[in-house]
């Protein structure tokens, strides 16, 4: 293993280690919502005509799992290691900031896309769900997991204290999440509430993604594309010019 | 070529808002224009009060900080433009405590190789095991480990890449007598092996028996920088040591080094050293176990920065 590679395996093994908090329990959380939400509400909400609720809701919850894990790793290893002051083993190497942004990100993408599919095999004992457009369910998953574990590295860079770090997820990741339309579409929103939808990144991801399964979404899956694509340059350059200055970690 | 090179090499920070000192702009300098040469299997030792500047020094050759203005080379890398080659170069020991509770020894080990690209490093990871009294904990934990144990793996992770020029930065603070035996002999037998080493450390009797070489810093100034044999034999007084049991009169006390009961005068010859010894007799005091010794660097140290006191800029707070 070359030195980007050697990170990545390190970032990687780290969660790995701890996989009964890092993945058991996001997906213990996501099949919490399963039963509750999907029990309450199947009969009550029908969002596509041959979609049962259940069905429904298990891409977006999946989705959802993916977005906060992948930010998750990225973020709270970056603080650990910044707080527990063994950021600087890393700080003495040769590795150039691109290899960072690699070795972060891949981790990320990595994490959230097994947390991502152990939802999908824990909620197969509850639905059945069909697999419409498979690329698309694909790309969406990478690219929403890139575009979280990209957040995660520039917050993780910004946040001094755990605490700010939570402000972040509390205040930005779970209200963008949740008002992304993973427990309802977006047409069964006022007007006014569609609109502002429009401006959220997370909800393209979520569209995008379940189109994968359904062949049916809000908007097109070209346009989710498109904007999660040009969401995800804009968020990659941004980390890339923080490492590159060395923000917050080289003075 | 020059294993370490800085040439005029400035840090200035922001001042602390509750801080006096600093040049007027609101920044204080940490470093003021240091150049130094550090020869390829040179032992050196870089010596200086807290705050000094020391860590800053190596914190600018290590690349965890940029210098404000002037440049850093390792072995003729620049630590900036060409950093990856200079950090080849470079095994750096930090003085903090850290660690990652993940791993264990060995896995940190390893980690700490690949980030180099260095694949199959097992035998080397075995030797600085074995060298550094690591063996039997190699698969412990780190959480689990001693300070003392802690510390040891630190040395063996800056090493793990064989890096030429090997920088420790008070390696030995709060460790005991058998860990610092150790470590010194192995550090002495990699700079034979003609790795060059770079030392801070504050137990000056360790830089005495070490170092060829030593640089003093105050105040982000270099204020002496000889060989240790010739620090020392600019010094060439002698010093009169003594115990008594009552304090001192202040005009006595001031030329003094005290430490407990232990007195200290420098003394040239034996007229000085009957003229205090007829002080102490008049102040109504008893010296006891009297003994005259030779200057050793602790006395050089003092004095140099006693030398330097008229020093007007700020105070460095990186130590």
């Amino acid at each position: 293993m070359n030195g980007w590679q050697t990170l990545l395996y390190k970032e990687s093994l780290r969660f790995w280690k701890v996989a009964f908090q890092t993945i058991a329990g996001p997906v213990l959380t996501a099949m919490l919502y399963l039963l509750i939400f999907g029990h309450a509400l199947e009969d009550h909400v029908k969002v596509y005509d041959t979609v049962s609720y259940t069905a429904f809701l298990v891409p977006g919850l999946a989705m959802m799992s993916l977005l906060q894990n992948a930010f998750a790793n990225s973020s709270s290893s970056l603080i650990m290691s910044k707080v527990m002051g063994n950021l600087v083993f890393l700080l003495l190497t040769p590795l150039s900031y691109v290899h960072w942004f690699v070795a972060y990100v891949g981790a990320s993408v990595l994490r959230g896309v097994v947390v991502g599919v152990g939802v999908f095999v824990v909620s197969a004992f509850f639905t059945t769900f069909s697999f419409a457009a498979p690329l698309w369910i694909i790309v969406f998953a990478l690219m929403g997991a890139a575009l979280m574990g990209t957040l995660g590295l520039i917050a993780g860079l910004w946040a001094e204290k755990f605490d700010q770090l939570a402000a972040f997820q509390n205040f930005v990741v779970m209200p963008m999440t949740f008002l992304s339309g993973v427990f309802y579409s977006i047409h069964s929103l006022p007007p006014f509430w569609q609109g502002v939808s429009h401006f959220n990144p997370f909800f393209y991801m979520i569209d995008g993604f379940r189109f994968g399964f359904f062949g049916v979404s809000d908007v097109s899956p070209w346009l989710s594309f498109s904007v999660v694509g040009a969401t995800l340059l804009v968020v990659s350059g941004v980390a890339l010019h923080l490492l590159r200055t060395g923000y917050k970690i080289r003075s | 070529m020059a294993a370490i090179s800085f040439q005029s090499v400035s840090k200035a920070y922001p001042s602390p808002k509750s801080s006096k000192a600093g040049a007027s702009n609101g920044t204080f300098l940490a470093l003021d224009s240091v150049s130094l040469e550090i020869e390829e299997g040179e032992f050196f030792g870089l010596l200086g009060p807290n705050g000094a500047g020391k860590t800053t020094m190596i914190s600018v050759l290590a690349g965890l900080t940029r210098a404000t203005s002037g440049s850093v080379r390792v072995l003729g890398h620049d630590v900036q433009t060409d950093f990856a080659q200079a950090r080849r170069s470079l095994g750096v020991v930090p003085q903090e405590l850290v660690f990652d509770p993940f791993f264990n020894v060995r896995e940190l080990l390893r980690i700490q190789s690949g980030y180099f690209g260095i694949r199959n490093n097992g035998a080397w990871i075995d030797e600085l095991l074995e060298n550094l009294g690591l063996t039997d904990k190699a698969n412990a934990n780190m959480r689990q480990l001693s300070g003392g144990m802690k510390r040891r793996v630190l040395v063996a992770q800056a090493l793990v890449h064989k890096p030429p020029v090997i920088v420790l930065d008070e390696p030995t603070a709060g460790v005991d007598v058998e860990l610092r035996q150790t470590l010194w002999q192995f550090i002495a037998k990699l700079n034979r092996e003609g790795h060059t080493v770079l030392l801070t450390t504050h137990y000056l009797e360790e830089a005495e028996a070490l170092c060829g070489r030593i640089a003093m810093l105050k105040t982000g100034r270099i204020v002496a920088l000889d060989k240790t044999s010739d620090l020392l034999k600019a010094a060439s007084s002698n010093v009169l040591r003594f115990k008594v049991d009552a304090e001192l009169p202040k005009a006595l006390a001031d030329k003094a080094r005290i430490t407990g009961r232990i007195v200290q005068f420098p003394a040239n010859d034996a007229l000085e050293v009957e003229h205090y010894l007829a002080a102490v007799r008049e102040a109504g005091l008893v010296a006891q176990d009297v003994e005259i010794r030779k200057a050793d660097l602790e006395d050089v140290f003092l004095d140099v920065m006693a030398q330097n006191k008229g020093s007007t800029h700020g105070v460095g707070g990186a130590a």
